[in-house]
């Protein structure tokens, strides 16, 4: 049953669309990502939820009850800021057991709920201290444990991991999912890092300047791009154009060489020109045997990247990069030598415009 | 290291500078302060004993310090929602109030207690009727305070709305506000819990500046026949010689109390210290 619904949302700052037609329906425990470029309105929209902006049009509808025009404080939503948003002047406990007290809860009570809290956050040894005298990882844990603390119906967090470093944003966003999945509380989390939302996400929204690009699971977002937009900023890409040679069997001519895709063509017809892509890691030197899809190449450039070689090959005037994995017993073509480079017929993406 | 490489090191000019600067504050006091005692060789202190001895003394003090405290409140009545507002929802307003509060320094003290003298000495009627809606409110003790009061907070607005403007530039107010109302904060709760604790050391500075305006003030007092410390001061100082030398070194003192109160209420630490 659908626990948060955003139906055609809009807004408008006077002549310019931050949020355009906006439709999401997000289940019960769900943790969904927001992810796109700055200005493609994700934070807008986590805004309207929030109450902090009101829709131009459309509704917000949390368990079935409409709250668009509900103040930010009768919503029973929480929120976690990039900024962590401590309140400076009260210690830890005090800031975890803030929502609390506005809400009048009992004293025995809001103290029982403030050590739970620190417990999941494992911070029971700084209850007394001030945000001051915290960390930047530990700030935002004690944010988490706040806006969790008046037990929202949505937990909404605005790029809660880019204040912090790297190491500690990849054990924090650990530990925000691990408390969400135990709490079972329902998820918005706005973030332009594809790999936290990719890591996180039970489901991703794309957006790009105000529209939803595409709506999938970290797998179907990846794996299968439905635009270009989606396919360019979610991982690394090879784009190129193609012409259509059999719509029905999926066979494509892209620089003079054969293709043959699994994408859908439907509606298409012999002769247009579309855009295909294919991962990096989609693409291998030749291995005998294999007919379809062979291209002729010229390796360009070879980069180790650790745990993954990343090899550069010229094909028919066109750049590709193609991912491998390091291994000791690797084999590679040296820079300026031909080579065939092969994909399966599921690597190549169609992309809609 | 040696005592040339040392001397190199010392920090001669600062210094200089700073002795120089509380020489230009030090020395006035130190003056007054030895005039004050030297009316009596014999005692001293006789212009202290005779100035607290006077129950004018005691009265205008008091008065001037409920005047103050008055003033105070009202002020943070009417500047902190204003300054807070305006942070938060109308920042293209915030010029046109700078400029409105920095008016008491374009129109002089005189002119604002004639207009309010003009305006205020004249009982108000309902437009269009002969219906009296208000007595003149300075034919009465509490309206002329109440004058007073207003005169006062128009005197301050400067000192006090930039004090509390400046804390509040030290916090990120937008975003504390957002994460009280996520939590279920009503304005009131904001205001008084987040908002007003956290600019604690700007909004002791405003109050002390309007204690200190309010304590000194002669103009707005003398003409609406309130007997306040600066008037009393004032008359004090053109038929005496020793006693108002004795009470401007109390002023003084009072004021670096308040101060050192400031500091140790405020912890010597500033009011925003851990806010993003």
């Amino acid at each position: 049953m659908t626990h948060l619904a955003l139906s055609g949302i809009s807004k408008h700052f006077g002549d310019f669309t931050a949020v355009r037609d906006f439709n999401l329906d997000v289940k019960k425990g769900e943790f969904v990502s927001f992810l796109g470029p700055s200005g493609c309105g994700k934070t807008t929209t986590l805004r309207m939820i929030a109450g902090f902006e009101i829709p131009s049009s459309g509704m917000i509808s949390l368990e079935g009850a409409d709250i668009t025009d509900k103040a930010p404080n009768q919503r029973n939503v929480g929120m976690v800021f990039q900024s962590y948003a401590l309140f400076p002047n009260m210690t830890v406990a005090q800031n975890i057991g803030f929502g609390l007290q506005v809400r009048k809860e009992k004293e025995s009570a809001i103290k029982d709920r403030v050590k739970e809290m620190l417990s999941i956050i494992h911070m029971e040894d700084k209850a007394n201290s001030f945000p001051y005298q915290l960390s930047g990882g530990q700030m935002q844990r004690v944010a988490l444990a706040r806006a969790l603390a008046i037990r929202p119906e949505v937990l909404l967090l605005d790029e809660p991991l880019s204040a912090l470093d790297a190491k500690i944003r990849v054990s924090l966003r650990a530990e925000i999912r691990s408390i969400q999945q135990k709490l079972g509380i329902t998820a918005i989390y706005v973030t332009h890092d594809q790999e936290e939302a990719l890591s996180l996400s039970d489901r991703i929204v794309v957006m790009n300047v105000g529209e939803m690009e595409q709506v999938g699971t970290p797998f179907e977002i990846y794996n299968f791009p439905t635009t270009r937009f989606v396919a360019n900023f979610v991982g690394s890409l090879n784009t190129a154009e193609a012409e259509i040679v059999d719509p029905n069997k999926g066979t494509l001519i892209m620089d003079g060489a054969r293709l043959e895709s699994s994408g859908e063509l439907k509606g298409r017809n012999k002769g247009d020109k579309i855009m295909i892509a294919i991962r990096p890691e989609r693409l291998s030197f030749l291995s005998e045997g294999k007919k379809e899809n062979v291209l002729d190449g010229k390796v360009e450039n070879i980069t180790f990247l650790g745990s993954v070689v990343r090899v550069d090959v010229t094909i028919g005037g066109r750049k590709f990069s193609m991912d491998t994995f390091n291994r000791p017993s690797l084999e590679l073509p040296k820079i300026g030598e031909t080579c065939k480079v092969t994909c399966s017929d599921k690597a190549v993406l169609i992309l809609k415009e | 290291m040696s005592f040339l490489s040392r001397l190199r090191r010392f920090p001669f000019w600062g210094w200089f500078w700073l002795i120089l600067g509380a020489l230009y504050f030090i020395l006035p006091l130190y003056a007054t302060f030895a005039f004050s005692l030297s009316w009596d060789p014999a005692d001293p202190f006789k212009a202290y004993e005779r100035s607290f001895g006077d129950s004018r003394f005691w009265n205008s003090f008091l008065l001037s310090n409920i005047l103050a405290l008055a003033t105070i409140l009202a002020s943070i009545i009417l500047v902190v929602p204003t300054a807070y507002w305006i942070r938060l929802r109308l920042p293209q307003a915030r010029r046109l109030v700078e400029f409105l509060t920095l008016m008491p320094f374009v129109v002089p003290a005189i002119i604002l207690v004639f207009g309010m003298i003009r305006i205020y000495s004249t009982p108000f009627t309902i437009p269009f009727t002969d219906i009296v809606f208000m007595q003149p409110l300075t034919q009465f003790k509490a309206g002329t305070n109440i004058l007073i009061v207003a005169g006062y907070m128009v005197l301050s607005m400067p000192y006090m709305y930039r004090s509390v403007d400046t804390g509040m530039r030290t916090v990120d107010i937008r975003t504390l506000t957002e994460a009280a109302q996520s939590l279920g904060a009503s304005w009131f709760t904001i205001i008084t819990r987040i908002i007003l604790p956290n600019i604690r050391s700007a909004l002791l500075s405003g109050a002390l500046l309007t204690f200190a305006i309010v304590v000194g003030e002669v103009v707005l007092a003398s003409f609406l026949g309130v007997n306040a410390f600066g008037p009393y001061l004032f008359l004090l100082g053109q038929h005496r010689a020793y006693e108002p030398a004795a009470l401007s070194f109390v002023s003084f003192l009072l004021t670096w109390i308040a101060m050192g109160l400031i500091q140790l209420v405020t912890g010597g630490q500033g009011q925003a210290a851990g806010a993003h």
